[in-house]
């Protein structure tokens, strides 16, 4: 299973919420906006990372877990 | 202003655009009534596709997208849709929209019917941009015509978006003509259809559509025996800058750079072309016997983009003009996403002091880092297109960058742009 952030960049306002609750995988840039590290989320964040997208005020954050094919 | 070199004689039959009749007679003698059939016709549908895919066709309007895939998706999303012809070319440097409805109006057309049989859609959209009255009245003349013949099958219309640079990127058409806001969609699966009232919205370049309208008729033979085997058909080039005679050319795919801008009269000597426009590239001239394709191009960092080539010679300051461009995509943004709406003008700010010479000592690895954290953080790919355009200018003027840096600017900086950046507060 892997599982990834992506953020919604027209719906975000900046309010940071989520850098706060998940600095393991967003920080913020100069200006205050989110910048996910684009890697898989490890599986312990996992439950921090639906934290932060149901947190967001603007709910500009989604969590999507992708099974992963088995070979 | 604009010059169209037309096919050398008695190759027309082998897919040219410039060059075909401009007027609904000369069209029909030439190509012939439409080919559609009816609305159950799956055997021209089958056909078109077969086509589409076979020619390898792209989408010309900057995104390069498979139009045999854009088509499927469309026809996935069900009937009673739109075909949206989109001539917003917002970009400044871009003359080809103008051009093809203006001088070869039915061959687009053509092109949009083709589809609209193919999708079982509803309506067609032509798109031209407000202030732009000669080519939306140049498209509605020939409208009118075909109407009066009984050419064409779906009723076909025109709009007048805003004339801004965000507006031609489809998502943001697409979001106009269904709820009149003017700006980009965040998508993040490309491959989701997009929709007016619900219904789905197939927008194509101007230019695509013209060689659909061919392929349609003729199949895709004609249009794989131009370019290279990698990379055939032809396409339209807006060559600018520091050239004799500005203007739009057609081109085999895979001529050489300095042969493309050759086309346009002799330059002075070239230092630099941007080739792709204002969101495209700097390409130096260790580069300039770059084959003209998406595949060439893209190893030395560059993309044919709306297909632009812009001759910069020896009189000008690539970091100025650059540093102008970057003023005016961040002027131009949609104002949507944070990423774009602070980091292109804090991009540009680092610019215009680098080429004014008066860079501070962290300049560069500022720069550099905003670059970075800028790249692919906006719902459209506009600030990625800025991005690309000053990366490519640190490279390519590496040693103006050190000499302006240092304080002591290239002796052109000052000179007058050779840009058709439209002047802030004048006419669009």
């Amino acid at each position: 299973m892997s599982v990834k952030i992506t953020i919604d960049p027209i719906a975000c306002d900046a309010y940071g919420f989520c850098a706060e609750l998940l600095p393991e995988a967003i920080s913020l840039d100069e200006w205050g906006y989110p910048v996910v590290d684009g890697h898989p989320l490890p599986l312990e964040l996992v439950e921090a990372a639906r934290r932060a997208a149901r947190d967001c005020p603007r709910r500009a954050i989604t969590v999507t877990t992708r099974r992963t094919e088995s070979r | 202003m604009t010059t169209s070199v037309s096919p050398a004689p008695g190759r027309c039959v082998t897919h040219f655009l410039l060059g075909q009749p401009s007027d609904l007679a000369g069209h029909i003698a030439a190509h012939g009534p439409l080919a559609v059939r009816g609305r159950r016709d799956h055997g021209s549908v089958d056909a078109l596709l077969f086509g589409l895919e076979r020619s390898g066709l792209r989408g010309l309007g900057g995104g390069g997208f498979p139009a045999s895939v854009k088509l499927a998706v469309a026809r996935s999303a069900g009937a009673g849709g739109t075909v949206v012809v989109n001539a917003m070319e917002g970009e400044p440097e871009s003359d080809k929209d103008k051009v093809l409805l203006t001088h070869v109006p039915h061959l687009v057309l053509d092109g949009a019917q083709y589809l609209a049989a193919a999708t079982r859609a509803r309506r067609i959209v032509v798109c031209v941009p407000l202030g732009l009255d000669h080519i939306a009245d140049a498209a509605g003349r020939a409208m009118a015509d075909r109407r009066g013949a009984g050419h064409g099958r779906v009723g076909e219309t025109v709009m007048r978006p805003p004339h801004r640079y965000v507006v031609g990127e489809e998502s943001a058409l697409a979001n106009f003509l269904d709820a009149g806001v003017a700006r980009p969609q965040f998508r993040p699966d490309k491959g989701t259809p997009l929709t007016i009232g619900r219904r789905a919205a197939l927008v194509h370049n101007t230019e695509t559509l013209a060689h659909i309208g061919l392929i349609a008729r003729y199949g895709p033979d004609p249009f794989l025996s131009r370019g290279i085997t990698e990379e055939p058909g032809t396409c339209l080039v807006t060559i600018g800058g520091d050239v004799a005679h500005p203007g739009v050319v057609e081109i085999d795919r895979g001529t050489p750079l300095h042969g493309v801008a050759k086309l346009a009269g002799p330059a002075s000597g070239a230092q630099a072309y941007l080739v792709g426009g204002y969101g495209g590239s700097w390409v130096g001239p260790s580069h300039f016997a770059t084959p003209y394709s998406s595949m060439s191009l893209r190893t030395v960092g560059a993309s044919a983009g709306v297909g632009i080539v812009v001759v910069l010679g020896r009189s000008s300051c690539g970091i100025a003009e650059s540093a102008r461009i970057a003023r005016y995509l961040a002027s131009q943004s949609a104002g949507q996403c944070g990423p774009c709406v602070f980091g292109l003008p804090a991009i540009a700010d680092d610019m215009a002091q680098l080429a004014e010479g008066r860079a501070d000592d962290q300049l560069l690895t500022r720069l550099g880092h905003r670059l970075d954290v800028v790249d692919g953080r906006g719902a459209c790919r506009h600030p990625d297109g800025a991005v690309r355009l000053v990366r490519s200018a640190l490279s390519v003027f590496a040693d103006d960058v050190e000499a302006h840096r240092r304080g002591r600017p290239c002796e052109h900086h000052g000179a007058p742009t050779v840009l058709r950046l439209p002047i802030p507060g004048g006419p669009p």
